[in-house]
């Protein structure tokens, strides 16, 4: 015990009590930021990690609204889709009333059963043809997938549905919670309670187009074209063809048919940049609070220290000239910042959980995981430790002699 | 007395220039955080029409379903069908008051060579523009008569007004939108409005929009739903008309009360609606009508985004980090100085004299650092907009208010801040210490 003089280090730190704990608290309210804002970025960047289901990479949409008393909505969207899905370097393409991810969408609830007391699970709704498989890049994991007759035209304000419907498989699994999800095949649900539709296939992913959502995965596509002198197509291309397409088709599509505005040609990267933006900016935000917080508190320790080290010289060349190592001076400063810092710490859990649960009680943040707080506890130590090594090591270069000199 | 001890202050900080310089930095680092934060969050919760704020109040009729409310706990739905607000309108029971809907359009510029282009439109009635005190350029709104009549006229933006007419005096003269003939009777000016608080539907921080016309038009011209459309039930029947007759909220109401009184009335009002309503068998839930004055309708529907008063918070906690660093290192930094402070002390100064000085120092050491913090929160508000993009360039500016704030701030903290040690530093006792040296 003697040989880490933890005795005349605490008694000197009860000699600048205050000094002490202003680093403790420092370091305290430090480790607080820190820790929530290292768990607010690893949960934002989980979010962002999720998978749409689409082809991303090679996936762009257009919106074209015709206008003029002669537009024939039905009769241009069939040509175009003709034209688009002829044109070499497409992968495939269809007429869809959403796009997954960007934000703006349908959405319908659905029942087991008809009557007004039964539980809905609410879903994202997309109108496309049987091309939609190969477009929206999903796989039909049960049932099977739409075909050519059961597509429908869906009139201006038409608001009964197809009996046909494909599913995510999350979706079948909130809707038939107690049984496979494959054995939802063939079921019927209701939409908007009362109508009629029976699940012919199961798909095994497509997300909605609201990032927030809880119910991001549940999304359920019925077989028609929408009647409507605005439409978005989706179009998926070959590798590396989706800039020239862009391009090109924009073009070709306003030639063939002139009196219309082709707008918002986006692609899916863009939409998935946008739609997270607000997340990836807080990530930057908080990951710069993070580095200038730290880097404040290291140099404040730094600071103190060296402001100690000077006020001690006398002190420490009289060690020294009592036969005091170099490596004994280094050992003090240091263990003197470990035994402040584990107050600090200590203080920094209790101050972290309160905020935790602040966060979770005003804002909605989930509960940290527990094994943040040591990690969080290690590093805020090795900082610390960082900090004080240079004044530490200034301190071991004072010379014996200056014990017999006066200040 | 004050600038001796200015000059004592630049004295001191001459002689520790890294220390005072790491002071300076750090209170810096805290105001510029805190301040860009504390930006976002203020113009976020703006007051975006201070002088009537209190006279304009958002309606809320509860029409949902019996079985569950439009939002936890007990929320009425945030916007109104198409009868309840054809009801109101033309019940005519408030001073002003206007029905609204957004759309979109396809206009057509006469000239051929301009192509055409898609329009967001607002679909209102005449009352609008003086209830939210839309600024005119050329002509007025139209009146409540075109309103009933179903006429075609159109106020139109002053960005569409450029686009379509080359900037010139248009009323009166006619413009396509949605491939119908309308009279351009007014052209607004420059209408920036932080937050667009008449309908924060679809987001708080969007542009008013390119295009006015009657609400009327929805119907006349089948316009397709802009915003959200929520429904408890599916409609009746097929086509447009049993869509608008259905209970689907898609449409936002406003109401200008001026007396406390015009708001009791109106209240009574809507209550006697809503029960004349469940007479013909609608409006099953319990009566819950809502007026919300426009920063009450602001609060309720979160127009400050939860991550921007998360930031605001933790950068309090970054500014109450970098004053503990500062009081710790002015500690120090007066624990050096009480060689003279005691000679002070024994020639005669009161403790008071010290107390000050001490005090000013630390003061100017919080001024400097609020004048750097100044300049990172200009960098950090540009920052934001780099992150953010576009859509919240009219939240990252810097007004005389958040200034003068910032410097407040940074002096009345870094004052605080060096309390303690010149408190430390005045109660040195001079004997003890005159005879250690």
């Amino acid at each position: 015990m003697s040989r880490w003089e933890l005795g005349p280090i605490l008694r000197a730190m009860t000699r600048n009590k205050v000094g002490a704990i202003l680093i403790a608290l420092q370091i305290a309210v430090t480790m607080t930021i820190i820790v929530n804002a290292a768990y607010i970025i690893v949960e934002r960047h989980t979010m962002m990690q999720r998978d749409s289901g689409l082809d991303e990479q090679n996936s762009f949409y257009l919106t074209t609204t015709g206008f003029g008393a002669d537009f024939e909505p039905k009769r241009v969207i069939t040509e175009d889709l003709d034209l688009i899905r002829r044109t070499p370097g497409v992968v495939d393409a269809i007429q869809i009333n959403a796009i997954p991810i960007s934000g703006g969408g349908w959405s319908m609830s659905l029942t087991t059963e008809t009557g007004d007391d039964a539980d809905d699970v609410n879903t994202a709704n997309y109108m496309t043809d049987e091309h939609g498989s190969n477009a929206l890049d999903f796989n039909i994991i049960a049932g099977s997938d739409f075909v050519a007759s059961d597509v429908r035209w869906r009139e201006r304000n038409q608001t009964d549905w197809p009996d046909k419907a494909l599913v995510t498989k999350a979706l079948a699994e909130s809707l038939f919670p107690e049984s496979p999800w494959q054995e939802s095949v063939g079921k019927t649900v209701y939409i908007a309670e009362d109508e009629p539709v029976i699940i012919t296939g199961i798909i095994d992913k497509l997300q909605a187009p609201w990032i927030g959502w809880s119910n991001l995965e549940h999304a359920m596509i019925t077989p028609e074209y929408l009647v409507s002198e605005s439409t978005r197509y989706f179009i998926r291309t070959e590798p590396g063809q989706r800039d020239r397409l862009m391009a090109e088709l924009e073009s070709t599509l306003a030639d063939k048919y002139p009196n219309r505005i082709i707008r918002d040609v986006t692609t899916l990267t863009d939409t998935r940049e946008r739609s997270y933006r607000q997340h990836s900016a807080m990530i930057t935000i908080l990951t710069t609070v993070m580095f200038l917080l730290t880097l404040v508190t290291a140099v404040g320790i730094v600071g103190l220290t060296s402001f100690n080290v000077n006020r001690r010289k006398k002190q420490i060349g009289t060690r020294r000239a009592l036969g005091a190592t170099q490596g004994a001076i280094i050992r003090y400063f240091m263990l003197e910042n470990l035994l402040i810092s584990a107050g600090g710490l200590l203080l920094g859990v209790v101050l972290t959980i309160a905020l935790n649960m602040a966060l979770i009680e005003w804002f909605s943040i989930t509960a940290l995981d527990w094994f943040y707080i040591p990690i969080g506890v290690v590093v805020l130590w090795v900082v610390g430790q960082l900090a004080v090594l240079g004044p530490a090591l200034r301190a071991s270069r004072v010379p014996p002699a200056i014990a017999t000199r006066t200040v | 007395m004050f600038s001796y001890y200015l000059k004592l202050s630049l004295k001191s900080i001459r002689k520790n220039p890294y220390l005072s310089g790491l002071m300076m930095i750090a209170i810096a680092l805290g105001i510029g955080a805190s301040m860009t934060t504390i930006t976002v969050n203020y113009l976020m919760s703006s007051n975006p029409i201070p002088h009537k704020s209190e006279q304009l109040y958002y309606v809320q009729l509860d029409s949902w379903s019996p079985h569950f409310p439009a939002q936890e706990p007990n929320e009425p739905p945030d916007q109104m069908t198409w009868r309840d607000a054809n009801n109101l309108m033309d019940a005519q029971q408030a001073f002003r008051q206007t029905a609204m809907a957004s759309s979109g359009a396809v206009i057509e510029p006469p000239d051929r060579d301009n192509k055409p282009f898609m329009a967001s439109l607002r679909l209102n009635f005449a009352d609008f523009f003086p209830m939210f005190d839309a600024p005119f350029l050329y002509g007025r709104a139209w009146e409540y008569a075109d309103d009933k009549a179903g006429n075609y006229v159109a106020v139109i933006s002053k960005e569409t007004n450029d686009r379509v007419f080359g900037g010139e005096n248009s009323v009166g003269r006619p413009i396509t939108i949605g491939g119908q003939q309308f009279t351009v009777t007014g052209v607004l000016d420059d209408w920036v409005l932080v937050p667009r608080f008449y309908d924060v539907t679809t987001g708080a921080f969007k542009g008013t929009e390119d295009v006015y016309i009657p609400f009327a038009m929805k119907e006349l011209m089948q316009l397709p739903n802009g915003g959200n459309t929520n429904c408890w039930k599916s409609p009746e029947g097929e086509g447009f008309e049993a869509f608008l007759q259905s209970e689907c909220v898609n449409y936002q109401m406003w109401v200008e009360l001026p007396t406390q009184a015009d708001k009791n009335a109106y209240m009574a009002f809507l209550n006697a609606y809503a029960e004349e309503q469940k007479a013909l068998g609608r409006f099953p839930r319990p009566l819950n009508n809502r007026l919300s004055d426009v920063m009450t309708w602001m609060e309720n529907q979160e127009v400050v985004a939860d991550d921007a008063q998360m930031m605001m918070w933790m950068a309090f906690l970054f500014l109450l980090v970098c004053l503990l660093n500062t009081i710790g290192l002015l500690l120090s930094k007066f624990a050096t100085r009480t060689g003279d402070i005691a000679l002070r002390r024994a020639i005669g100064s009161p403790r008071s004299a010290i107390f000050s000085q001490y005090v000013m120092e630390s003061a100017l050491i919080g001024v400097i650092g609020g004048l750097l913090g100044l300049g990172l929160a200009l960098l950090g508000l540009q920052g934001i907009k780099q992150l953010y993009g576009s859509f919240v360039s009219d939240l990252v500016e810097l007004d005389l208010t958040m200034v003068m704030l910032a410097i407040a701030l940074s002096i009345v903290a870094s004052i605080l801040a060096g309390c303690y040690p010149a408190w430390r530093a005045c109660s040195v006792p001079p004997a003890s210490n005159l005879k250690t040296q």
